[in-house]
């Protein structure tokens, strides 16, 4: 019997395989998008860009994130205090976790477990167990948690808070921290290379964004950004994503309404992409072709070819779109 | 919008196009200061004069007796949570000074009997300046955090006295500034009779001048009257003598009578000033930017709405802990040297990062252009422009400032 199941799996898989082989794209994939102002998320068909559906969930969707295997998506509900699983198949809320008070962003371990979440009101980070819904830690953090990243080998947990300025590093064993790194005001969000080596930090008010040695915790290079004709202080940087082939980096530029393209490794500007009004948050599509922005005071999505730099298409979602997580076909 | 000091455009940010600086040194210098171990203690004082306010007519809305302080020990909170990763303590120590300028503290177990170093004021011109003046208090770095006669940012500067309060000037130039969006520019206005009154119509009058609006004719309000009864039938009158206009202006800065105004004038118009749509640093209804939170977190420890001194002094408080923060360092002046100069900046929820104007000390900040259930606009406003910040076409300008006292520092 347990030679009969395994089989069947290996013949799944194989098929899947072969699926894939035989038409050279695989089946549409999907972005999704949280709304906070309309409490729904919505999920964008990446071949037709088109929205498919939109669902209603919880309070002031803020942070998602899918499970590793894409089997779940979990969502900050922010005024609701939970993290509430979904299943994307069919847009039901299976469970709801206890996240702490207001969480905003999380970043779920390697481990497909535990989820590291800021607890914006709390100057908290919860570590939540997504199996048993269990919360084994806190962490008293700076005033005003947001960004929030685990290393890709998993030791390591970073949160940024807004008002202490700092990124602190937190041992994932421990769950304590172990080093605590001051960068410019108001950092926003935090992103591990795909090697583990540097993290970038983005700080919107200071506008600047710091590239960070992961070994050492020391500001590798700072940068700030300069768009021709737009006021110094509206260039504030939010989401960043670094492409996984080390080449790129995409952050993006609130207010501005543009999302600079840097050198991953020269720190040089390659490009400035206009999109919607106030950018919060990016996320790549199926194989780093494209990248979505959040324009969240427009309320709507523009897709960018990562290759040519230029904006494709803008797609209307909900009010207030925040958040993006990628989910392949 | 001919006024050529706002509009020269940043031609260096032009040819700047594309740039990366890289800010190595201060990164340094911040990491060195994460990694430092040695312990720092930090003393702040806040000074706070009771002064008997005026009677107004209405009892609604009464200043509540924390005013200031409230927001002094939010920003102090912050500051502790921050210092804890720094091996920084901070302590606040409150202190009262009565109409001669005694000066006590208000808890029995404060931790100074004497302001330190590091002062925060909440006090009228007069006893700022006494305040600044004395000899034993040369050293120490002040902050007003309400006190908005321009005349401070002007001619009667300090070196050792800084501004977080906004000016009438700059809440004046918020409201022109939108004014002259609007196109509004038909104007009359009714001032009160008290000095802030007279104060805020004056840097009013400056304002428009300055944007060449025109306020065809003004009023004084004399009546004793009880408008909380008589309103309907006095205002119509009082208001029936100016002609056609777009706006009516009214400047009542002891919140005495202005309240009445609304649909009680003889022209349906809108009201801007200190009533109706009101330029302010601070109010309930500001929430973007993380403003939200802010509101939140002070509502929690303090059982009420943030007032604009709440709001000058919880920045105050920050902006000597960031100060501290960058420098590792408590002393009056190392912190205000850091504070003038072109490294400190500081996120308050404003949208734009505030610092200070080195060469008269007052804070550049946002000016909330609000109606008490929403932010109407946020000044400055889209297209005045100036050569080194936007937030530079707020009140007085290096060039139109009498202040001496920073030249040399």
């Amino acid at each position: 019997m347990r030679h009969w199941i395994r089989a069947q799996n290996v013949r799944r898989a194989a098929l899947a395989g072969a699926c894939i082989l035989a038409t050279g794209v695989a089946t549409a994939g999907e972005m999704w998008i949280s709304n906070e102002k309309d409490h729904t998320v919505s999920v964008i068909d990446t071949q037709t860009l088109e929205v498919k559906a939109t669902y209603n969930v919880g309070l002031r969707p803020r942070g998602i994130t899918f499970a590793k295997d894409y089997s779940v998506l979990y969502i900050c509900a922010s005024d609701d205090d939970t993290v509430e699983v979904l299943d994307p198949d069919t847009g039901v809320v299976l469970r709801r976790l206890p996240s702490g008070e207001d969480p905003e962003q999380f970043a779920l371990h390697p481990d497909n477990t535990h989820l590291y979440i800021a607890n914006e009101e709390d100057a908290l980070a919860t570590v939540l167990d997504v199996q048993s819904g269990e919360a084994i830690a806190e962490i008293d953090v700076g005033i005003e948690p947001e960004g929030m990243a685990v290393s890709p080998d998993g030791t390591i947990a970073v949160v940024t808070s807004e008002t202490t300025n700092m990124v602190h590093w937190i041992d994932t064993k421990e769950q304590h921290i172990f080093h605590n790194t001051l960068v410019a005001q108001r950092p926003r969000h935090a992103e591990f290379s795909d090697k583990g080596d540097r993290l970038w930090v983005s700080s919107e008010i200071g506008g600047t964004i710091a590239v960070i040695d992961t070994a050492t915790q020391e500001v590798l290079h700072e940068m700030r950004v300069q768009i021709p004709g737009i006021s110094d202080d509206l260039v504030q940087p939010v989401g960043i994503r670094l492409s996984s082939d080390g080449t790129k980096a995409f952050v993006a530029l609130g207010p501005s309404n543009h999302v600079a393209v840097i050198d991953q490794q020269t720190f040089e500007v390659l490009d400035f992409v206009l999109v919607g009004r106030r950018v919060w948050h990016l996320e790549f599509s199926e194989d780093d072709k494209q990248i979505y922005s959040t324009n969240g005071v427009s309320g709507d999505v523009t897709v960018i070819d990562v290759e040519t730099l230029k904006p494709i298409k803008t797609i209307k979602v909900g009010r207030f779109p925040w958040g993006a997580a990628f989910r392949p076909g | 919008m001919t006024i050529p000091l706002f509009f020269h455009l940043a031609a260096a940010r032009r040819r700047l196009a594309v740039l990366l600086s890289g800010l190595q040194a201060v990164a340094l210098l911040w990491v060195a200061m994460a990694s430092c171990g040695s312990a720092l203690e930090v003393d702040l004082s806040y000074i706070r004069q009771e002064v008997a306010r005026p009677p107004v007519l209405s009892n609604l809305d009464p200043v509540p007796e924390d005013e200031g302080q409230a927001g002094a020990r939010l920003g102090h909170a912050d500051n502790v949570t921050t210092g804890r990763f720094l091996s920084q303590t901070y302590r606040l120590s409150v202190f009262d000074m009565d109409e001669d300028g005694h000066i006590t503290p208000s808890e029995a177990d404060a931790a100074l009997k004497t302001p330190g170093e590091l002062v925060l004021m909440d006090a009228p011109m007069d006893t700022l300046l006494a305040f600044a003046d004395a000899p034993e208090n040369a050293h120490k770095l002040i902050i007003n955090v309400s006190a908005p006669d321009t005349a401070l940012r002007d001619s009667a500067c300090r070196a050792n006295l800084l501004h977080v309060a906004p000016s009438y000037a700059m809440r004046a130039d918020a409201l022109t500034q939108f004014l002259v969006m609007r196109r509004w520019d038909d104007l009359v206005m009714i001032e009160g009779r008290r000095p802030a009154d007279k104060a805020f119509a004056d840097a009013i009058r400056s304002s428009m001048a300055k944007f060449r609006l025109k306020i065809s004719a003004t009023k004084e309000w004399v009546s004793d009257a009880d408008l909380r009864r008589t309103a309907a039938t006095e205002l119509p009158v009082f208001t029936q003598s100016f002609r056609k206009h777009d706006v009516l202006i009214v400047a009542d800065e002891t919140d005495d009578f202005a309240r009445y105004l609304p649909y009680n004038t003889w022209l349906p118009r809108p009201i801007a000033g200190s009533e109706g749509l009101v330029p302010t640093t601070w109010s309930p209804a500001v929430e973007s930017w993380g403003a939200a939170q802010l509101q939140s977190r002070f509502k929690e420890a303090a059982g009420r709405d943030m007032r604009p001194v709440d709001y000058s002094a919880w920045a105050a408080i920050r902006a000597i802990g960031e100060a501290v923060t960058r420098t590792n360092a408590a002393d009056a002046a190392t912190i205000r040297s850091f504070m003038l100069s072109d490294q400190f900046e500081l996120a308050g929820f404003k949208g734009r990062k505030l610092s200070f104007r080195a060469w008269n000390g007052q804070m550049r900040q946002v000016i909330h252009l609000v109606q008490p259930r929403a932010v109407v606009a946020n000044a400055p406003l889209p297209g005045f422009l100036h050569q080194v910040t936007e937030l530079d076409t707020l009140g007085l300008d290096e060039p139109e400032s009498d202040c001496k006292a920073f030249v040399t520092q």
